[in-house]
């Protein structure tokens, strides 16, 4: 059983999904996928235990040995995540029965949530896997379920959204088929662990350039890189609102995993950071994501798109992080994205509960909610002065290890481009709680009640991880550090 | 001379490129997951040239032949058919949900109403 644990944690939700078909009723599926999360969630606590009592877990598929079968490979980076990812499922899943009965015919719910186990099963898999081309299979059952998901909104610009994001997303995931199959050419392996071995002996070839080219085009892609994030402001603002918390918090952070995995495990830190001029183009690109779209963010007047940019942001920030190349710049990263999905879950959960009672994410609407939903406001608030990098919140923590990093390597012009980019953080927070709390409700609006618990619970659960995890910083920063230490540590 | 030994990948890209425009280029829907399927398909001959042992005979065991194809990327592209099919299915599904939605496929359409849609909500 336990030697199984690599197997179980993606094998689980694949496994829940036909069997939601048969249960059919969607009140009964919500309790089956709910049970479904807390298993998969056990896993993967389970597997970081085993993870730190054995080191790195290595598992054979089917018994077939690695060069000829796929391999699964745990290390605490992948285990980490993989925490971060089911925790943060299982507890939109608590809220998604109210917020999703608000939102879509009970008839479309099980399909929902088939296509939300698809979802976690896809970026479970990637976490897990030590194949390269498994990635890229994982990476297209996860999307593929990403689209339907948000095709599911009940606004018919989801439908156009879901449609983009399925364009531009299989370019980025054919890059990456492209990229897997030029270093398939040259070393004879897809096993990332070889790869690694091979490529350093044809590194110098251009094939090998290519290859890289194509991967990272792909992968940033689907993390949504300025200026490849096209698809992102849509997709999240009309899709329904728990796939929305649930893609926001998980999706984008996966690929940024993927990312970091090729970067420094497979191609290695000499030929991503020397050879190739990652840290120009990481660093350039994450500032200019960062500055253009927090002002792009400060024009919404749709809520969900204003934070759907400001996602946009702070994935310039963590590609920021990468790009300084550094051991602190990288803990920088793994805090940040880690920190994100805690904002993200908080604001978006926290917008589910304000469309359940009011409706419509338009800024107009918030007027006066200050004070008629003073919990589902408050948590929004605290998640946005996460998202600014206020002191006791996480993304003080994470914004200020950036910024160290930053000063480390003496770039002091970055980090004040940062913290400009902070400013503008401020600005379109500061745009909703003036909404929110000094404007008098409209005449015609009927005091909203506040959220269900149902959602309001989960939300807060976010909200106080957020200020938890932003006092006491030992859990977070430390594992960042060892994960940084652990990338580095194979690059070498 | 090498420029015309190893035609296969000129093939490759040009039908790479050819499916990467019509995506940009085209503002009917279903053009454009006809490009995107062109461009898959790029990709798949792409895997089967890589597999290609000159001289080499089908992947199957037999005592008259010791030089083989490398099975493994038929085996792999394989995969990626069935993630391109799925794909494609579900474009085409989007693409007639739009039409009964928007009454429309073709991307200027969309975007007007959307807009229209957007002004009038403000």
């Amino acid at each position: 059983m336990i030697q199984h644990l690599p197997i179980l944690q993606v094998i689980i939700p694949l496994l829940a999904a036909p069997i939601c078909f048969i249960l059919k009723e969607a009140r009964l599926v919500r309790w089956f996928v709910l049970i479904a999360n807390v298993m998969a969630f056990v896993v993967s606590i389970m597997l970081l235990q085993q993870v730190n009592l054995h080191g790195t877990l290595v598992y054979s598929l089917g018994g077939w040995e690695a060069p000829i079968g796929i391999e699964y490979r745990v290390d605490e980076l992948n285990a980490y995540l993989m925490i971060l990812v089911t925790s943060i499922s299982t507890i939109t899943i608590m809220a998604a029965g109210s917020s999703l009965t608000k939102e879509m015919a009970e008839s479309k719910q099980t399909y929902f949530y088939i296509a939300y186990l698809l979802c976690l099963t896809g970026l479970l898999g990637i976490l897990a896997t030590g194949d390269a081309f498994n990635v890229f299979v994982f990476l297209e059952i996860s999307s593929l379920a990403s689209y339907t998901m948000i095709a599911m909104g009940n606004d018919r610009r989801s439908l156009w959204a879901s449609y983009q994001y399925l364009i531009m997303g299989t370019i980025g995931a054919t890059f990456i088929l492209i990229g897997i199959g030029l270093m398939y050419m040259m070393t004879g392996t897809l096993n990332m662990n070889d790869l690694a071995e091979r490529l350093p002996e044809v590194e110098q070839t251009k094939t090998v350039f290519t290859a890289f080219a194509f991967f990272l085009v792909g992968v940033c892609l689907k993390l949504a890189l300025f200026p490849l994030h096209l698809w992102l402001p849509n997709a999240y603002a009309y899709a329904p609102s728990i796939a929305t918390v649930f893609l926001a918090a998980t999706s984008t952070k996966v690929a940024i995993y993927v990312l970091l995995r090729f970067i420094f495990s497979v191609f290695g830190f000499e030929f991503s950071f020397t050879h190739m001029p990652l840290t120009e183009i990481l660093v350039s690109l994450g500032l200019v994501g960062v500055i253009a779209a927090s002002v792009v963010a400060i024009y919404q007047t749709n809520i969900k798109r204003l934070f759907a940019y400001s996602s946009v942001s702070q994935i310039g920030y963590m590609i920021l992080g990468i790009g300084i190349g550094t051991k602190t710049g990288l803990t920088a990263t793994m805090l940040h994205l880690f920190n994100h999905a805690l904002m993200k879950s908080a604001i978006f959960l926290a917008l589910a509960g304000l469309v359940y009672r009011v409706g419509s994410v338009n800024i107009k609407a918030f007027a006066g909610l200050g004070k008629q939903m003073p919990w589902t406001m408050a948590a929004i608030v605290v998640g946005g002065l996460s998202l600014i990098g206020m002191p006791l919140t996480v993304g003080f923590i994470s914004k200020w290890y950036l910024i160290l990093a930053l000063l480390e390597s003496n770039w002091w012009p970055v980090a004040v481009l940062v913290l400009i980019g902070s400013l503008l953080a401020i600005a379109y927070i500061w745009r909703l709680v003036e909404v929110a709390y000094f404007k008098p409700a409209l005449q015609n609006n009927q005091s909203y009640k506040e959220a269900p618990l149902a959602i309001l619970i989960p939300a807060w659960i976010f909200v106080i991880a957020n200020i938890y995890f932003g006092i006491d910083t030992s859990f977070t920063v430390g594992l960042s550090e060892r994960t940084a230490e652990l990338l580095f540590g194979v690059a070498k | 001379m090498s420029f015309l030994e190893q035609y296969n990948y000129w093939v490759v890209i040009f039908l790479m490129m050819s499916g990467f425009y019509i995506v940009i280029a085209h503002g009917n829907l279903v053009k454009k997951l006809m490009g995107l399927t062109i461009f898959q398909t790029s990709v798949f001959i792409l895997y089967i040239s890589i597999s290609k042992v000159i001289g080499g005979t089908a992947p199957i065991l037999d005592d008259k032949y010791n030089v083989y194809s490398n099975p493994l990327p038929h085996v792999l592209i394989l995969t990626a058919i069935v993630v391109g099919v799925a794909t494609t299915a579900l474009g085409l599904a989007l693409a007639v949900r739009i039409k009964e939605a928007y009454g429309t496929i073709e991307e200027d359409a969309i975007q007007e109403k959307d807009l229209q849609q957007e002004g009038s909500t403000e």
